[in-house]
């Protein structure tokens, strides 16, 4: 639309005709205090607080509803204004526990900012206050009913943002209250329990204190906590969680995961994982002492020197003797790139074997070969939240990755995005689809060749074919099309898909996959074919240049397996992984192969090991991931637990027993010499600006081979695709990449057991849900509830 | 069915046919029904709204918004249906005139909705009481039933190739859906809320589709206006009030009732001629002019013509056309905590102002009505409706805060007095009763 130009508070301000004056005024930098707008949520002007004076009107306008006008004379902070902010806060005061001492929100608390900075203070009500008592809607949300303003964020958030609708309205008048939708036949006094995906979403958008989190509530204050921003560890789209930390006899412990500044890639989303499931790192399992299996068969807790020592010695003697191609690596999709690279780079360097893989949950191969020779195609996250267009094949966003839904929802709610989806499930994101085509199970081969005009495939696609032809139609009008592909199709069916999105112009992919680095580690190459960056073994590549890594494609996963079965593998090195019971290997099979594992708990993978390593989780060390849609973030250490060790260290020290030349394995110490006597470091009082700008051009010095930026240096040096913007990163921003593998898919891997994803739900996550107090819960939770509603039906 | 009241001074356009029976359908073709709108489906769409705005007819409901001014905002072409919707949620307090029209004339209601239908374009009309008065659904429905066995409704009406449908719906019993657009939430099956106005109903209204709403009784009017011709009708009224319409007279008179009186007609008159007088020769005190939200008259002020803008300069409102008429006997204090105890019960909660506004000064008054009051609630009940005053969301805060500061303000040596113990007044009804009703 048009810019009109208008005047507030006697600046001259120009927006686009029909922006809302609230953010109109946001974006020049003239804030409305507003409790019930919420930015793309629908409006309310129920809290009268932004209200403003306009020339020409009689009445005060809400600037959340008033769209701005050329020629527009507005007033944001008059007398007669604040007198009715004032007056609307004494109002809400009035009714309010005032209890901002024990108050989750203290601190945190828009009523009480407006309150400061109105001077609503005086009191002239004699009556007593309304009260309600609290009500436990989850194990992650309460309701304190006296404290809500009722502002309805809530709401709008679950029933808009979320597709919910959890909550509504109970009563009227002074009455009224926030209450969860219940079953016809109940009402919200008899079951206040919220049937719903936990998200938290309501807890983030209340205002106040009424909504409170149940891993949170009366813990601690805001102010006595550190809040780190990083990624949460869960699902493949990469949210940044803060976590709020507070020093412990031991480390220090995370109390709190929330989207605290909304500066992430997520914008204003976070899910349940997100927000609640940080407590596997204080399961009372976790491991925090070596632990080395005895000739009697005990695995007994001892000192890290004497455990690396003999991890140490012991893959030497192997590897010398029996060859590094009888050593197996298996790597995992929750450490960080800078871990991922270097064990590859271990095991290709220091062990000499190609046998290492990780438990791929999409096949990033298959995609980016398929992908090979087109550049700028892949999407980010955020085109998610902004596309015209969207085809979504398989997959399950809203359980599997809440974020991508979240902004999917959201691109259909504000920008009107035509969403088309084709599953074999009903899947709940076909609520907002234009169009949903349900395909038959294991229908996505054909479903892929029926697009690209194999007419002949219908019938095997879906049994509705008019649904299925016009759903073609409309596909193939579109342009700039994002296409979202699920970690059902692989190998073959996914190059078909994308060969046929190629055709639409403009069209974007993305692959969605399970756990935070999914794609980073494929990326990195914990692949027994491919080098980082999609390069395969044996062809020439920077870094087969560098380093000499073995020619032959190593064993795959169950590759390794098989070959331990029949007494070949003399060595099994898992980090962060438990194939053992993700792929149901027989323990039996395993009995003649040394293996080692890095871990937080005794999974069933750890508990066969010959030693285990207790390992820190990634929100306990600092790094880089790389989500689904291929935007690389920073990962930032927040908790610390006494007793385990990164990943990273770990490989460091193991390489380091082996004998291997630590200056060759981690760069340390480059770009030192850049630098020599030039940082003087930060006055009292002032950023340090010379050591921001040395970071950003990659000359802080490197002084220990622990420092996972010393290997990303190489990766940006020698991974295709991974050319990082240094500061962009250190800032916290999200950058999106597209390493592109540089030879096309020719071969189809037959072995579709290769990539197994993981199908998590919202209540679980892998090995870490199963250590998840709170996910537990939840999952216990919506059993009890579903029975309740039942019971009460009879 | 109650007693109706007659008097010489009224002028019976629209009441002319109550109490002959005309909620039959024969009788009411007798008394000329049904053929207004055969007129309006010969004439056509501009006739009809040039007829409407030389009637100088204005909204009945309160607002007094000219009505043919409001039909000609409906856009001529529009993707989604139109609608007609007609406003027979008459909760104000004091107000009792739809309630005689949906009882004595209900045809007149359907044939008005099918004349607003044809002058905008809809062809479905929808007519919405109030939950209480589901007792006369039964009477709305056997007329809209017997208009369609006549083929007065539905397909083809009158030969003229249009068609056009009627739908009836109670509301569930809230004040606030008398606002036109919690109206169309409510009928649309949701909470009863206000809509953020603009868009304006004429162009963005039920269901998304352009609608007219209009108060039952000015739509009852349509028929009459369009059968003895704008000017007519507007000759009956004074300048920019055109014609007549319904008062609701009631509390102490001697004929409390619905009497029709010409647009302008003096308050007083109405008062001690048209309903006889103070009852029992008891003095006056006050005068609620148009239904309890609006400001209070002192017995000294009802020398005023009972039109929108002599009310208006009087310092109060026409309303909704419901006098209430107050003797000496009655308590300031009570009849304030009265009147706000119902604000507050009706109150929505959507908005802040209102809501707890209209709680705190009900709590406030009903301890200044139990003897526990000190000046400073005087001052604190003022602070509260001053700042209700433009700053709710929709009128409802308005209507609670205005009679409340017309009280304090008028009656505040009253207020003082009684609180100082200097005032023993009957009860109207105990503070029991009035705590026990919510």
């Amino acid at each position: 639309m048009a810019d009109v130009t208008f005047t507030v508070d006697g600046k001259q301000i120009t927006a686009p005709a029909g922006t809302l004056l609230i953010e109109a005024c946001k974006t020049a930098g003239i804030e409305i205090p507003a409790f019930c707008y919420y930015p793309g949520l629908s409006l309310q002007a129920a809290c009268r607080m932004c209200v403003v004076r306009i020339e020409k009107m009689p009445k005060l306008q809400t600037a959340c509803t008033t769209p701005v006008a050329e020629g527009m004379i507005v007033y944001t902070e008059t007398p007669d204004i604040a007198q009715a902010r004032k007056a609307t806060l004494q109002l809400l005061l009035g009714n309010h526990p005032l209890d901002c001492p024990v108050c989750d929100a203290g601190g945190e608390c828009e009523l009480q900012d407006m309150t400061f900075k109105y001077g609503a203070a005086d009191s002239f009500y004699a009556e007593p206050k309304n009260h309600r008592e609290e009500q436990k809607w989850s194990p992650v949300v309460y309701f304190d009913r006296p404290r809500c303003i009722l502002c309805y964020r809530c709401v709008r958030m679950c029933g808009e943002g979320m597709d919910v609708f959890a909550l509504g309205i109970q009563n009227r008048g002074s009455s009224s209250v926030i209450a969860p939708n219940v079953p016809a036949h109940m009402s919200p006094d008899d079951l206040a329990h919220v049937d719903c995906e936990q998200c938290g979403m309501c807890i983030d958008a209340c205002p106040v204190g009424a909504l409170t989190s149940g891993t949170y509530r009366y813990k601690t204050r805001p102010w006595e906590m550190n809040h780190v921003a990083t990624i949460c560890t869960h699902c493949g789209d990469g949210c940044k969680t803060t976590l709020g930390v507070r020093s412990t006899s031991d480390g220090s412990e995370i109390v709190r995961g929330d989207n605290r500044d909304k500066s992430g890639i997520n914008g204003d989303f976070l899910c349940n994982k997100g927000r609640y499931a940080f407590d596997f790192a204080n399961h009372e399992d976790r491991i925090t002492q070596p632990l080395v299996r005895q000739p009697n068969g005990e695995l007994k807790p001892v000192s890290w020197e004497v455990a690396l020592d003999h991890v140490g010695s012991k893959l030497r003697a192997l590897r010398d003797t029996r060859g590094g191609k009888s050593i197996g690596v298996i790597g995992s999709n929750r450490i960080t790139n800078e871990e991922a690279y270097l064990l590859q780079k271990f095991a290709r360097t220091v062990l000499g074997t190609n046998n290492i893989d990780h438990h791929r949950t999409a096949d990033y191969v298959s995609f980016a070969q398929s992908l090979a020779g087109h550049t700028g195609r892949t999407a980010s996250l955020n085109d998610t939240l902004k596309a015209p267009a969207i085809l979504l094949v398989g997959g399950d966003p809203t359980n599997q990755s809440p974020a991508t839904a979240w902004n999917l929802r959201t691109d259909v709610r504000l920008n009107r995005a035509r969403l088309y989806v084709a599953n074999s499930e009903e899947i709940k994101l076909r609520r907002q689809a234009k169009a949903f085509v349900q395909l038959a199970p294991f229908g996505y081969n054909a479903f892929a060749a029926y697009l690209a005009g194999d007419n002949a495939a219908a019938a095997s696609a879906a049994s509705d074919s008019n649904a299925l032809s016009a759903f073609r139609d409309a596909v193939k009008a579109e342009e700039n099309l994002l296409i979202l592909i699920g970690s059902e199709l692989r190998g073959a069916e996914l190059k078909k898909l994308i060969d046929f999105g190629l055709t639409i112009p403009g069209a974007k992919f993305a692959l969605l996959s399970d756990y935070v680095n999914s794609r980073g580690a494929a990326d990195m190459g914990l692949l027994p074919d491919m080098l980082p960056g999609y390069m395969p073994v044996g062809s020439p590549s920077d870094l087969a240049t560098e380093y000499a890594v073995p020619n032959e494609p190593g064993l795959d996963m169950l590759e390794m397996f098989d070959s331990a079965g029949r007494g070949n593998l003399s060595a099994l090195y898992i980090v962060g992984s438990n194939p053992v019971a993700r792929y149901g290997i027989d323990p039996a099979s395993l009995k003649d192969t040394f293996i080692v594992v890095q871990d937080m708990f005794l999974t069933e993978t750890a508990a066969l090991a010959d030693v285990v390593l207790p390992a820190a989780n990634l929100y306990e060390k600092s790094g880089s991931v790389t989500n689904s849609y291929g935007d690389l973030q920073q990962v930032n250490k927040a908790g610390d637990r006494a007793g385990v060790r990164s990943d990273f260290e770990m490989i460091v020290r193991i390489a380091d027993k082996i004998g291997a030349d630590m200056r060759k394995l981690v760069p340390f110490g480059k770009g030192l010499r850049a630098d020599m006597g030039q940082s003087r470091g930060a006055q009292s009082g002032e950023a340090d600006r010379h050591a921001v700008w040395l970071t950003a051009n990659n000359l802080e010095p490197r002084l220990s081979p622990f420092d996972a930026f010393a290997i990303l240096d190489e990766i940006q040096r020698l991974v295709p695709g991974y050319n990082i913007l240094r500061l962009q990163l250190l800032s916290g921003n999200d950058q999106h990449l597209s390493p592109v593998a540089p030879t096309p898919l020719v071969q189809i891997g037959t072995r579709r057991d290769q990539v197994l994803p993981a199908n998590d739900s919202l209540f679980t996550s892998g090995t870490l849900g199963r250590f998840s107090t709170m996910l537990g819960d939840l999952q216990q939770n919506e059993a009890q509830r579903l029975i309740q509603i039942q019971t009460a039906a009879d | 069915m109650p007693t109706l009241v007659s008097h010489p001074d009224e002028v019976k356009v629209i009441s002319r046919r109550f109490g002959q029976g005309a909620a039959d359908i024969e009788k009411y073709l007798e008394l000329d029904g049904y053929k207004a709108v055969q007129r309006a489906i010969a004439e056509g769409p501009e006739w009809i709204i040039n007829t409407m705005k030389a009637s100088g007819l204005r909204g009945r409901g309160g607002a007094g918004f000219p009505t043919g001014m409001k039909w000609s905002f409906v856009p001529k072409v529009s993707e989604k249906p139109k609608y007609v919707l007609v406003n027979g949620d008459e909760s104000e307090p004091g107000t009792c005139k739809d309630h005689v029209l949906f009882l004595h004339d209900p045809h007149s209601i359907i044939e008005g909705t099918m004349i607003a239908g044809l002058a905008i374009g809809s062809r479905l009309g929808f007519i919405y009481l109030r939950g209480e008065y589901r007792y006369l659904l039964k009477i709305v429905e056997k007329a809209v039933a017997d208009a369609y066995a006549k083929g007065f409704l539905g397909k083809n009406i009158f030969g003229s190739g249009i068609d056009f449908d009627i739908i009836t719906q109670t509301g569930a019993g809230a004040y606030e859906v008398g606002e036109e657009s919690a109206l169309m939430e409510s009928l649309e099956g949701k909470r009863g809320v206000p809509r953020i106005k603009p868009p304006f109903p004429a162009v963005v209204g039920l269901y998304g589709g352009p609608t007219v709403i209009n108060n039952a009784e000015t739509i009852a009017n349509a028929p009459h206006i369009l059968l003895m011709g704008g000017e007519a009708y507007a000759k009956l009224g004074t300048e920019r009030n055109g014609g007549t319409r319904l008062f609701g007279i009631s509390g102490h008179v001697e004929r409390p009732g619905v009497y029709e009186l010409p647009m302008g007609y003096s308050l007083r008159k109405a008062i001690y001629e048209v309903a006889g007088g103070i009852k029992d020769g008891k003095k006056l005190k006050a005068v609620v002019p148009g239904g309890s939200s609006c400001p209070v008259l002192t017995a000294d002020e009802i020398d005023v013509g009972l039109d929108f803008d002599q009310m208006g300069k009087a310092g109060t409102m026409l309303g909704s056309g419901g006098i209430v008429v107050l003797d000496e006997t009655v308590s300031i204090v009570e009849f304030a905590l009265r009147v706000i105890s119902f604000y507050q019960h009706e109150s929505c909660g959507w908005c802040i102002p209102c809501r707890e506004g209209t709680d705190w000064i009900k709590k406030t008054l009903t301890r200044v009505h139990a003897g526990g009051g000190s000046k400073k609630d005087i001052d604190n009940v003022q602070y509260l409706a001053e700042n209700m005053m433009g700053r709710t969301f929709c009128p409802l805060g308005d209507a609670a805060a205005m009679p409340t500061l017309g009280f304090v303000k008028k009656f505040r040596k009253e207020f003082e007095e009684y609180i100082d113990g200097k005032r023993v007044d009957t009860p109207l009804i105990t503070i029991d009763q009035l705590v026990g009703a919510h």
